[in-house]
């Protein structure tokens, strides 16, 4: 086993206090504390999912972002018109950081025909284009391509906008991660690519699973611009996604972020060995320190931004309506098996005029 | 009317779309500046350039992926694959997320792309550049395909398979880039799920796709001349959606049926129709439904032997026999 090799610092100043940086200096108060509602909104929704997941009333898989909140809430908030987003499967706090409700992405997990896919995609596939949010994808890099391609309609359309494509540490070990790597390059394609580095690809650390550990320099190898900085300080997040995201509208350039983030449950929660692979003490440390909720809250309290009283209330908010969801999950109905063969097709959905020929479905 | 070969009616159709919608563009390796691999895409990066006609860098997944995250925003990608073969090197773009997008997303999303390039066997290449995968296409949810067999289809066909809203493969075939049929000077389209009857019979239906409709065609002229034997030929020209109709009338006319397919038999598309015809024309039947597939192991690379592998006209003779015995 090699040691595990010094991780590179940010190519910005790392003593810099990220409250001041001028994307985040302009922010009224009320913008902060909608950051803070956003993280703290992320965070109650899972509880409460986790809550219904161990009632058995949510199932498949259940992959928490508890803990990296600051990522998503933090580059979903500098997204302008033409800006899109594309995840994995980790995706509930991107969702909710692009608006979609807490009732239609409960209800999708517990399979419910209210539920934003219609119960039909489940946690890990939460959709809302007219929210520039494209899921959602199941498959480790798989949306790599995809996030890639919505930049190059930006481009083809000649939109100044960028995409921004999450991935996981573990992504980056995928062949359709490199390949995309290299046609961004290539052909001048405004994407950020954003490695939400939380250190386990699933079981397996990163010095387990990855040769080179500071991720970010695998984009020297395509000649890409990269960057590395801290998850739990959303205003950090801010200051390097915004750098990276303008110089991709501006320069129709891709850029590799990587953001070291850490998640307090396992891979998801039938990862049962994770107090195993790590120990509790790194798992608490984390929680201690870098909690993007409690770092937060002490930059807007001491800024004067936030009362202890808006916390409070912020919090009870948040917290009724992730209860108010899961209600109207357990109360919503499942679809009825009509929908099983519906949203297959555009083309069979759309025909109106019942002019389609052929055969689309094939059962007796 | 105009003779010309398939290859040029796939570009006249190409061309004509790129024409009709801005939002139409032709990707793929060698597409452009090399002219196409197989010369499909010939002067259209010169009359068209660079934004239209894309070469790409050999990585069919991130090219596929790509087609499918740009077609989310209303681009119309037109994706050539080299060969099927390499779109095994896509599977999790091509059969996950072309497919399964828009119904995880109940029916939020739609990826109207096009999947095109041949998908034969039958030129001396071996196992890895032969695959017919329109029974794995047509075995997914979500995805459509058709099996041209002419070039009056394949232009008919590659046209509404671009103006269509859900993910389309073309699967072509090398073998007839260079065959000529009459083709109308007129702009035409050919839906989705139509069947052709190539040739109209009463002793005998034929059901097949692509390629093998021709050399059907052959071997149904031959066995009315030495057989008296009159064939009817239904070419399927779309797999997915698949036109079930004809297939059943053609067969309760004649009470009996030949599958004849390039694909491998387990779980090919002619077992599918198999089980259509004793389902829904059982009564009508005087004899067993034969098969005439691919020789059931991976494609051989010695041309004598792959020639008698992939479907002949005398295998389709044999076969015809044997349901009128």
């Amino acid at each position: 086993m090699p040691a595990a090799k010094k991780k590179s610092t940010t190519k910005g100043s790392p003593a810099e206090n990220f409250l001041q940086a001028p994307i985040n200096a302009n922010l009224s108060s009320e913008e902060k504390r909608d950051l803070y509602r956003t993280i703290l909104g992320i965070r109650r929704f899972e509880e409460r999912s986790l809550q219904a997941y161990n009632q058995g009333k949510i199932g498949g898989f259940l992959h928490l972002y508890i803990g990296q909140e600051a990522v998503a809430a933090g580059v979903v908030s500098l997204m302008e018109e033409n800006d899109h987003i594309i995840t994995a499967y980790r995706d509930h706090g991107h969702a909710l950081a692009v608006g979609m409700s807490m009732n239609e992405c409960m209800a999708e997990m517990y399979g419910k025909h209210t539920g934003c896919s219609k119960g039909k995609g489940g946690s890990m596939h939460f959709f809302a284009p007219e929210k520039n949010y494209w899921g959602g994808h199941g498959i480790v890099a798989g949306q790599t391509p995809l996030g890639a391609g919505l930049a190059f309609a930006l481009k083809y359309k000649g939109l100044k906008g960028c995409c921004v494509c999450f991935l996981g540490d573990g992504a980056v070990n995928q062949g359709s991660f490199m390949e995309t790597l290299n046609l961004v390059s290539l052909w001048g394609i405004p994407v950020v690519f954003v490695i939400e580095n939380n250190g386990y690809s699933m079981g397996t650390s990163l010095a387990r699973s990855s040769a080179e550990e500071n991720l970010a320099h695998r984009a020297d190898g395509f000649d890409i611009e990269w960057d590395v900085c801290e998850g739990h300080d959303v205003f950090e997040v801010r200051e390097y996604a915004n750098r990276a995201m303008t110089r991709a509208r501006e320069e129709m350039k891709p850029f590799l972020l990587e953001i070291r983030t850490y998640r307090y449950r396992g891979h998801s929660v039938a990862d049962a060995n994770h107090e195993k692979y790590r120990t509790k003490e790194e798992i608490e440390e984390y929680k201690k320190n870098k909690d993007p909720i409690n770092v937060l809250k002490a930059q807007l309290l001491a800024d004067g931004s936030l009362t202890e009283e808006d916390a409070g209330k912020i919090n009870l908010e948040v917290k009724s309506e992730a209860e108010a969801a899961a209600k109207f999950a357990e109360q919503s109905p499942v679809a009825p098996r009509s929908e099983i063969q519906t949203d297959v097709y555009w083309e069979v959905d759309n025909d109106t005029s019942n002019s389609l020929k052929g055969t689309y479905f094939f059962n007796d | 009317m105009p003779l010309i070969t398939y290859r040029e009616a796939i570009k006249q159709a190409l061309a004509e779309e790129i024409e009709h919608d801005e939002n139409v563009c032709i990707m793929g390796e060698e597409v452009a500046q090399y002219n196409g691999a197989y010369k499909v895409t010939e002067g259209l990066w010169e009359k068209y350039g660079d934004k239209r006609v894309i070469d790409t860098p050999i990585s069919e997944a991130a090219f596929s992926g790509l087609a499918i995250g740009a077609s989310c925003l209303g681009i119309r990608p037109v994706v050539e694959m080299m060969f099927m073969s390499f779109s095994y090197v896509a599977i999790d773009q091509l059969f996950n997320n072309a497919s399964f997008c828009r119904y995880m997303s109940g029916g939020l999303m739609n990826v109207p792309i096009v999947v095109r390039g041949p998908a034969n066997g039958g030129t001396n290449v071996g196992a890895t550049h032969s695959h017919t995968p329109e029974n794995m296409v047509a075995n997914h949810p979500g995805l459509k395909v058709v099996c041209p067999s002419n070039a009056y289809d394949v232009k008919g066909l590659m046209k509404t398979a671009i103006r269509d809203n859900d993910p389309v493969f073309v699967m072509e075939n090398t073998l007839l880039y260079g065959e000529k049929w009459e083709v109308p000077e007129e702009e035409y389209l050919i839906e989705l799920g139509v069947a052709n009857i190539l040739r109209e019979g009463s002793d005998l239906t034929i059901v097949a796709h692509g390629r093998c409709a021709m050399i059907a065609l052959k071997a149904a002229e031959t066995l009315q001349a030495q057989h008296g034997i009159n064939v009817e030929l239904v070419d399927l020209r779309s797999i997915r959606p698949l036109d079930e109709e004809t297939i059943l009338n053609s067969v309760k006319k004649t009470g009996r049926a030949l599958l004849v397919e390039e694909n491998k038999p387990f779980c090919g598309v002619d077992a599918q129709i198999s089980h259509l015809i004793q389902l829904k024309a059982f009564d009508y039947l005087d004899a067993p439904v034969h098969r005439v597939s691919a020789i059931d192991a991976p494609q051989i690379y010695a041309k004598p032997l792959e020639d008698w592998q992939i479907p002949n006209e005398e295998r389709i003779i044999e076969g015809a026999l044997k349901c009128l015995a």
